[in-house]
């Protein structure tokens, strides 16, 4: 056991250092502001350019072969410089990795990894959230192509998008689990209309709608065999849950940072009870950054697709939640007063941390029936 | 960076947990078993456990923190009922002041159990408390003379162990007027540096106990949810029951990994850095743990409020772990104090 950095993590950790020091786009609160998505395009490939993303990535696809370490210390360094966080996307680079065929692989990975193609997952629905494997989405061979006719919702950033993961029912004849299919499908055609949507803390450019009416996909844009699509999602699914792997430790750091500077500069302003909920907060952000070098770490014995990440998603949403919860505390009236309050947005948007990726309650069925053995009601 | 045990870890872990799981009490009963007991009393002082903060030779411990939250993870596990926390903190602060060992001693804590008691004139001038002393043959316990700049090391007498709370756990008072006895032979005075070291050490190694007291009572508890059977079925299969034992389990994953980097820390960084990890271990720990033996109580029902169900011992085990150097609470009045610039609502 050795939390010290080898020498070659120091050197990364040194160069990432002075180079987000020059580089830091100073961009708003994450998930707080839409300009914060409008340049978030441009700090992936500012990242990407500068060898500070696709880390522990193929280099064959543009990523760095480094271990899975390396993106701890990432989430690291941009908390401690109240950088942006990395890029969320390592769940798809997983569902790819795994079940993509190598020309897949080859088209699709560079673009993704570098950020010069941009992409969005389809794959809730507005009758399927939690029960996914009932999605209506179709997708019908004609020639060359399928066809693709449905509803997706909760498309994060698919108004910029290039590409979507999508996931469509290819063989209405079997059952539900078994006729899902997954699609690299272009976003530039007219078979697709974007319906964005509104957050309740405001911002409109992270969530949005996506209608497929007759859009289409070449069939070599299948990613793994016909009928594969929900062993696909729920591998994807399984590492959207981990922390380690969506880089939202950095993302908590920082606020918490910005929450511990309001209250030193004037403590005796604040109760007792506010100067616990920081202290807290800290508690539960610190947990959660050893939590990550802790499954990094495991992932140095090899790469597992497992309900472990169920576990990572409860502490990750309870981590969010916490730090929402202090940075509303800490603001008091302020919250309430100015609807465009930062410490309001960062709380309404921390809500919808125990739905996204799977709600709390899915995560407690997996980890009951899955790792604890309890009996399938 | 790589926080995986070695391979000498796991192994270390393996043989804790089998040693703890087969000589540890399974009933409350088994609490009384004098000869168990003693079995298990003997096979961590044959293992080497206790020497293993001791110096070896060089003025560092034989063994670094890891290896100690290591064992307190697997006693607290099966809350064994053996002195190891105790004595392995006294023969850390012995070896700090260059003094000899002094097998089964344990270090006297302040009647808040914040940390070693500090007595200045010729006898104790208030209750002082020895946690985790033998229960048998027991030494006498250390307290701390101030010196100079620093502080020696000193012994005193404690009274017979009374009945705490921790079953599993001896706390013998030593009370006001007890002479203090001089200890010949310390190469060294203590500093305020030592003594922060110190009580990282002791951080660590009670949040390494509430770690194992977390996993131990939810194992039970897990399986008593697939036993009991409640309307013709499981009560494992309610999703009520199976939500507070998805999260009881979050918790001491959270836990866990909170719990290893002052174990780390306690001897590869300097002394305020390595307490202030483990006051974020301890603060998560002692959280979690009063929680997850909660929920062990609630799942066990009518049952888990019974003095027969083992369930409690657990909770007890925790309760003493989690105000020994200090609950989430006090932790967290000091990370403010820190972090924050504040203390008791004075800047």
């Amino acid at each position: 056991m050795d939390f010290r950095d080898s020498p070659e993590e120091a050197a990364f950790r040194s160069r990432l250092r002075a180079w987000i020091a020059e580089n830091n786009p100073r961009l708003p609160v994450s998930s707080t502001d839409d300009e914060y998505w409008d340049r978030q395009g441009e700090w992936h490939t500012a990242l990407y350019d500068a060898g500070f993303f696709g880390l522990s990535w193929p280099s064959r696809f543009g990523g760095l072969d480094l271990p899975p370490v390396f993106d701890v210390i990432l989430d690291e360094e941009l908390a401690a410089a109240g950088a942006p966080p990395r890029p969320s996307l390592g769940y798809l680079v997983q569902g790819i990795t795994t079940h993509g065929s190598d020309a897949v692989q080859t088209r699709f990975l560079p673009g993704l990894i570098s950020g010069r193609e941009r992409w969005c997952q389809g794959f809730s629905e507005p009758d399927a959230g939690s029960d996914l494997a009932s999605l209506r989405t179709t997708a019908q061979r004609h020639g060359d192509d399928y066809v693709i006719q449905g509803h997706k919702i909760w498309t994060s950033y698919s108004d910029v998008a290039d590409w979507c993961f999508l996931l469509a029912r290819t063989d209405p004849g079997v059952p539900k689990h078994k006729g899902l299919s997954a699609f690299a499908v272009p976003m530039h055609q007219p078979g697709i209309e974007q319906r964005p949507l509104r957050m309740i803390n405001g911002i409109t450019k992270e969530f949005g709608q996506v209608v497929f009416d007759e859009a289409r996909v070449p069939a070599e844009n299948m990613i793994g065999e016909p009928g594969e699509g929900w062993r696909i999602a729920m591998t994807i699914v399984s590492h959207e849950r981990e922390p380690g792997e969506v880089g939202y430790v950095a993302r908590y750091a920082k606020t918490v940072k910005d929450l511990e500077k309001t209250v030193r500069r004037d403590p005796g302003a604040f109760r007792s009870d506010q100067r616990e909920a920081v202290a807290w907060a800290y508690v539960q952000a610190e947990m959660l950054r050893l939590h990550v070098r802790r499954r990094l770490s495991e992932r140095l014995d090899g790469l597992h697709h497992g309900p472990g990440g169920s576990i990572d998603k409860i502490l990750m949403t309870w981590v969010e939640q916490t730090v929402g919860a202090a940075a509303l505390s800490v603001a008091g009236s302020r919250a309430v007063i100015d609807g465009d309050e930062v410490a309001l947005k960062i709380y309404l948007y921390s809500r919808a941390q125990s739905v996204m990726g799977g709600t709390s309650q899915i995560q407690k069925n997996i980890i009951a029936t899955r790792i604890l053995g309890l009996p399938v009601a | 960076m790589d926080i995986r045990d070695t391979p000498e870890q796991a192994e270390l872990r393996r043989t804790a947990r089998r040693l703890a799981r087969e000589l540890g009490p399974r009933t409350v009963a088994d609490l009384d078993d004098r000869k168990r007991i003693e079995r298990l009393v003997e096979a961590v002082r044959d293992a080497g456990w206790l020497d293993l903060r001791q110096d070896g030779g060089d003025g560092g411990p034989l063994a670094s923190g890891v290896e100690a939250a290591i064992i307190a993870d697997a006693l607290g596990e099966a809350v064994a009922d053996v002195p190891f926390i105790g004595p392995i903190l006294a023969a850390d602060l012995a070896r700090r002041a260059g003094a000899r060992p002094i097998a089964g001693a344990v270090v006297a804590l302040s009647a808040d159990l914040l940390g070693a008691a500090v007595v200045s004139g010729a006898a104790t001038d208030a209750p002082i408390l020895a946690v985790d002393h033998a229960a048998h043959g027991r030494a006498a316990p250390y307290v701390l003379v101030p010196d100079g700049d620093g502080y020696l090391l000193a012994l005193v007498e404690a009274e017979d162990a009374s009945d705490g709370t921790d079953l599993t756990r001896a706390i013998c008072r030593v009370p006001a007027a007890v002479p203090v006895r001089a200890i010949p032979d310390q190469s060294r005075r203590l500093t305020r540096e030592d003594l922060d070291a110190w009580a990282a050490l002791g951080l660590a190694l009670t949040s390494a106990d509430l770690v194992g007291v977390m996993r131990g009572v939810l194992d039970i508890t897990v399986a008593y949810a697939q036993q009991r059977r409640q309307y013709g079925v499981a009560i494992g299969t309610f999703q009520a029951v199976q939500h507070l034992l998805a999260e009881a389990r979050c918790l001491m994953e959270g836990a866990f990994s909170a719990a290893l980097y002052p174990a780390w820390a306690v001897d590869e960084l300097g002394p305020d850095e390595a307490r202030a990890a483990g006051r974020v271990a301890k603060a998560y720990c002692a959280r979690a743990a009063r929680t997850v033996c909660e929920t062990a109580v609630q799942v066990h029902g009518g049952i888990g409020n019974t003095w027969e169900c083992i369930v409690h011992v657990y909770l007890r085990r925790a309760l003493l772990s989690s105000q020994w150097f200090g609950d989430d609470g006090e932790q967290l009045r000091q990370l403010e104090r820190t972090r924050l610039g504040m203390i008791d609502g004075l800047p």
